[in-house]
């Protein structure tokens, strides 16, 4: 069970876009912002609350990449591997970053629940490339080692 | 008009119309895999696609989806159109796996048919298919995700069609496959069962297990039949291989459109076919108390002879029969006859008495005739607000619940009265969750509400009503704030409710046994109409006071005058001039007294004023309240006999046995809740020695005296016709006409060229006016108090009907739900220390059980809830018989129960 708090948000949230089922996507994302992820319960309250089907909206959440059941880290970092990154060696970048955190393509989030690395298809910054983003800093020319740096610092300004 | 021409045929259509329904019009066939009629187009399967060419430019587009426009040239099979139809179907292929050998839809597969039409053998595509697991949850049917082509069908006939929403799309691209969200199974989802997503599945994707049995071609016959469940009265075939039953196909019939419940696709016949079916006549040697078996000529002498012995010696009114609301109105009509002729006396019912007797007394009593009055199609596609009181149709009579459904999604309002949170109340935008037994002063705080405010309909008042002065002094009592302390409901709502459902254009009352079961039942009948009649809903489309009625044929066994007070056609046995026309049709003098009904005939078998009892396909032991004093009065009588297909726990208690005929094995009409008379035909023959019922009846006739002569079942409809003027037009010749077309007649059918009355009470009612019944609220007979402080209903649930006689000997709708529960509120289960699923005792003054305890909010602080399909546990040891003074009908809905942690 959620704390309490989850559900007011919910009602919150339902209460800007009107609860109605053409709201369904952008509740779904306002929750996703507001605890990186959806939590099956709540998209469970919120579809009863909307009048669409659990079904529907497991339907609606699964069909998007966007959206996740799983719970993010603190710092989403979306390595880009479209064309350009690709060419210009964002792998080398990617496989860091596992190394790094641990983590692997089946394992996307570290167990303190700090990091959360995912490849996206293409940022939109292919003159940057290789680029990746950290929640919403876009970050251009990227290597290997300035990735490793990045989490050492980003770890750093945790522990101050 | 816009014109076009499709395949040089020049067609003209309404604008919006799309090319698949131009098409359709003239006769040109287009393949479809993803389309479902009446719903927006999917589109997504592009099987349908065809060359349009306009303004000196071609192009391919589905047809389904393209809405005509003028001057168009539509070429259905041009070469580009069958190579785009070839890809299409090459790409299912390429991920669908062809397993058509051990495939349960080999030759009934419309993936396959396409592909052999267009000579599509296998994929071109060199992808690797890589299988996805099978969904085997559900008891009956399977999803293979590796034979699904995507087209949605069973989705949108989950989401649009039934109602239920339990299934959708998943994921995306190749990883997308069909099924319930998060972690559910098909089995742990909402799911119903109802399987008609299985048999909108053009592939073998989804498909029913039972399929594995038998193959297509192996069906030797496929025969159109009525469901025996509940009175929505369902269409369709059973399907016959090897003198047995093998499945069932849904039938587009008036008041299904195509659709079944669980219990009417898949809890239709395994019990007809069951090994516990009783074979031959059974005699109880009265020294070991053991049954044993005898021939029919021991067994139909001894019960003619005893009757006749036992009615010299105590007089024609010791004796009584019941028939049987399940079996067809011919049976019914011989059952009475036999009563009235060889018994010699009016003591006969059926189990209308125990469900919705006040709906025939209360409805005849205020309009004239107690039946519904309008049609199920009717009060679904019409309204623009459905007041539904006492009734969960999603459980009891699923088929209208999922059109119910349909109306909600199109945007028709609906008010729920019911004390319980059913599954409609969610849907609703009113829920009054009124205290059991309140349903009189819910209706006169409504019809006070109304008259406050002016919204009474005035001009059908003064033209069409008396008694108006009378009701309206009464309501000025019942101001909503009072309703409200009584029925423990909202007085805002109670006034938002009155104005929705008086101001609507068109909205019907739909009822159930929330309103009939009490010891006021017939009020609580009346205060529907009375409501009715205030604001002029009656007589007209998309209205009218609807009691959906309990079982398949129990409107027939009232209208066959199954019924103490009634002759067929509820011709009055207090008219010496009906009685006078029976005697000369039948030959006999007859008893000119109306009779005991069935809810008084026990308590005079314990007095001894009842001596003999014949019993047609009733188990009272079961469904009776107060299972204690149905014992008590079953030993007590001299002579019991009972006609039955099963051992139940009534026949137990009998003299003799007589084996009977399914509605599988004979012909027959059903007549269901909306006056609709369908036929039953016969299918399979009966196990054993068992005999046609009407058979053994004309038999007994014979043998007590009576020159009955052998009637077929037709034969027997048309002496029916011939003696009841409200089926004066009705044979089985005519219902299975042309001109009948599989819709049945719904009377009053007068003549042989009556259509049948579809809205019942259009410019005048059947008894004149229409009486506003003078209805104050009294409470139910036994209410809480501190040794049994809450109080307790009993009801039905979706997979099992009544006492399971039928249903139980479907193994799949025991696994889904086999034992007793009882629904009770948190608020009460914390006080006593009882958490969810628990065992407890329940108790009442009559009697105590064990059941299992369901916790929530389904049913309010103080109350609780209970089926008694179950013997573990059967509610009706609890249960209050205390009587409707007009109807008799006991007061199932309330009564006085203690719980405790078992």
């Amino acid at each position: 069970m959620l704390e309490q708090s989850y559900y007011d948000k919910a009602d919150e949230i339902i209460s800007t876009y009107g609860p109605n089922p053409a709201s369904l996507i952008p509740i779904m994302q306002d929750i996703q912002a507001e605890y990186r992820y959806l939590p099956a319960e709540l998209l469970t309250y919120v579809a009863g609350k909307i009048g669409v089907t659990k079904a529907k909206a497991y339907s609606v959440a699964t069909f998007y990449e966007n959206f996740s059941f799983e719970a993010k880290g603190k710092y989403v970092i979306k390595v880009c591997d479209g064309t350009a990154c690709h060419v210009k060696k964002s792998m080398p970048v990617l496989e860091a970053l596992y190394k790094k955190l641990g983590l692997s393509p089946e394992k996307h989030t570290t167990d303190d629940m700090m990091f959360t690395v995912e490849t996206v298809s293409c940022l939109g910054a292919c003159g940057l490339a290789p680029t990746m983003m950290v929640n919403e800093e876009v970050h251009p020319r990227m290597t290997p080692e300035a990735a490793e740096a990045l989490i050492d610092e980003l770890r750093g300004g945790e522990k101050e | 008009m816009i014109h076009l021409k499709i395949d040089g045929i020049p067609v003209e259509v309404e604008k919006g119309t799309t090319v698949l329904a131009a098409a359709k019009k003239i006769g040109v066939k287009i393949p479809t895999l993803c389309y479902l009629e009446n719903l927006l187009p999917d589109g997504s399967c592009r099987i349908c696609v065809v060359e349009i060419t306009a303004n000196g430019r071609s192009w391919v587009d589905t047809a389904c989806t393209a809405q005509c426009s003028e001057g168009w040239e539509v070429d259905t099979m041009s070469a580009k159109v069958v190579d785009s139809r070839r890809k299409t179907l090459d790409l299912l292929l390429s991920e669908h796996t062809i397993s058509c050998f051990r495939c349960e839809a080999n030759g009934d597969c419309k993936l396959q048919d396409l592909c052999v039409d267009y000579g599509v053998e296998k994929t071109s595509y060199s992808v690797e298919q890589k299988a996805k697991p099978i969904d085997d949850t559900n008891k009956f049917f399977t999803y293979d995700p590796n034979k699904c082509i995507l087209c949605h069908r069973c989705v949108n006939t989950c989401n649009e069609i039934v109602g239920c929403g339990a299934i959708d799309t998943m994921n995306r691209g190749f990883s997308s496959v069909i099924g319930a969200p998060f972690d559910d199974t098909w089995f742990t989802s909402k799911c119903e069962s109802c399987g008609n997503c299985v048999a909108a599945c053009p592939t073998g994707a989804l498909s029913m297990k039972r399929r594995k049995k038998y193959r297509k071609y192996q069906v030797e016959k496929k025969v159109l039949t009525t469901c025996p469940h509940c009175a929505t009265g369902c269409q369709y075939y059973v399907l016959v291989k090897d003198g047995k039953v093998v499945d069932t196909e849904a039938y587009n019939g008036p008041s299904n459109k195509g659709l079944l419940c669980v219990k009417g696709r898949s809890g239709s016949f395994d019990f007809a076919q069951s090994p516990e079916r009783l074979k031959y006549p059974l005699i109880k040697n009265k020294e070991t108390g053991e049954f044993e078996r005898a021939t029919w000529d021991e067994a139909l002498d001894l019960v003619a002879s005893k009757f006749m012995e036992l009615k010299k010696k105590y007089g024609s009114d010791a004796l009584a029969g019941f028939a049987c609301s399940r079996s067809p109105n011919e049976d019914i009509y011989m059952v009475q006859k036999m009563v009235r002729t060889c018994f010699g006396t009016n003591n006969t019912d059926n189990c209308a008495r125990v469900c919705h007797s006040a709906s025939v007394s209360g409805l005849a009593m205020t309009l004239g005739s107690g039946a519904m009055t309008n049609p199920i199609e009717d009060i679904t596609q019409k309204p623009d607000v459905i007041m539904l009181v006492g009734s969960n149709p999603e459980e009891a009579h699923p088929v209208v619940g999922m059109q119910i459904r349909q109306a909600v999604k199109r945007g028709c309002k609906l008010i729920v009265v019911d004390p319980r949170d059913i599954g409609l109340a969610k849907r609703a935008d009113i829920h009054l969750k009124l205290k059991p037994g309140t349903n009189v002063a819910f209706a006169n705080g409504m019809m006070h509400v109304i008259i406050e405010e002016g919204l009474q309909d005035d001009k059908f008042i003064a033209e069409r009503t008396e008694g108006y002065d009378k009701i309206k002094e009464i309501v000025k009592e019942y101001t909503p704030e009072r309703v409200a302390e009584i029925c423990h409901i909202n007085a805002d709502d109670l006034r938002e409710a009155a104005r929705m459902y008086a101001k609507a254009d068109k909205a019907p009352i739909i009822y159930c046994l929330g309103v009939t079961e009490h010891s006021t039942g017939t009020e609580g009948v009346m205060s529907m109409s009375n409501m009715a009649l205030l604001v002029g809903k009656l007589g007209r489309e998309g209205c009218g006071v609807n009691p959906l009625r309990g079982q398949n044929n129990v409107q027939g066994a009232c209208d066959m005058g199954a019924q103490p007070g009634d002759f067929p056609g509820y011709q009055k046995v207090a008219n010496p001039e009906v009685v006078e026309k029976f005697e000369k049709a039948w030959g006999v003098p007859l008893n000119h007294t109306p009779g005991t009904h069935a809810t008084d005939v026990f308590p005079k078998a314990i007095t001894g004023e009842v001596k003999g009892l014949y019993i047609y396909g009733e188990d009272p032991v079961v469904t009776d309240p107060d299972t204690t004093h149905i014992i008590k009065a079953l030993e007590n009588l001299e002579f019991f006999v009972i006609q039955e297909l099963f051992m139940t726990e009534t026949a137990q208690y009998a003299d003799v046995i007589l084996p009977g005929a399914s509605y599988l094995e004979k012909e027959g009409t059903f007549t269901n809740t909306e006056r609709r008379v369908q036929r039953v035909r016969k299918a399979i023959d009966s196990p054993g020695e068992a005999r046609l019922d009407t058979d053994i009846i004309i038999d007994l006739m014979n043998r007590m005296g009576y020159p009955q002569k052998h009637m077929t079942a037709a034969e027997i409809m048309d002496e029916i016709a011939s003696l009841t003027p409200s089926f004066g037009g009705i044979s089985h010749a005519r219902l299975d006409s042309e001109e009948v077309g599989g819709r049945g007649l719904q009377w009053p059918c007068p003549t042989k060229d009556h259509p049948g009355t579809y809205i019942m009470h259009v410019g005048k009612f059947t008894r004149g006016l229409g009486w506003f019944y003078p209805a104050e609220y009294v409470p139910s007979a036994e209410l809480p108090d501190e040794e049994y402080p809450i109080i307790l209903m009993t009801g039905r649930i979706l997979y099992h009907y009544t006492t399971r006689a039928m249903t139980g000997k479907t193994p799949e709708l025991m696994e889904i739900e086999g034992k007793s529960f009882i629904e009770m509120n948190i608020v009460d289960a914390d006080k006593l220390g009882i958490k969810n699923g628990d065992k407890v005792r329940v108790s009442s003054r009559r009697g105590s059980i064990e059941s299992t305890a369901r916790v929530g909010t389904k049913t309010s602080p103080g109350e609780s809830w209970m089926p008694f399909h179950f013997p573990d546990g059967n509610a009706n040891w609890l249960t209050n018989a205390a009587l409707d003074k007009y109807a008799r009908i006991p007061e199932y809905k309330v009564c006085a129960v203690k719980i405790e942690k078992a």
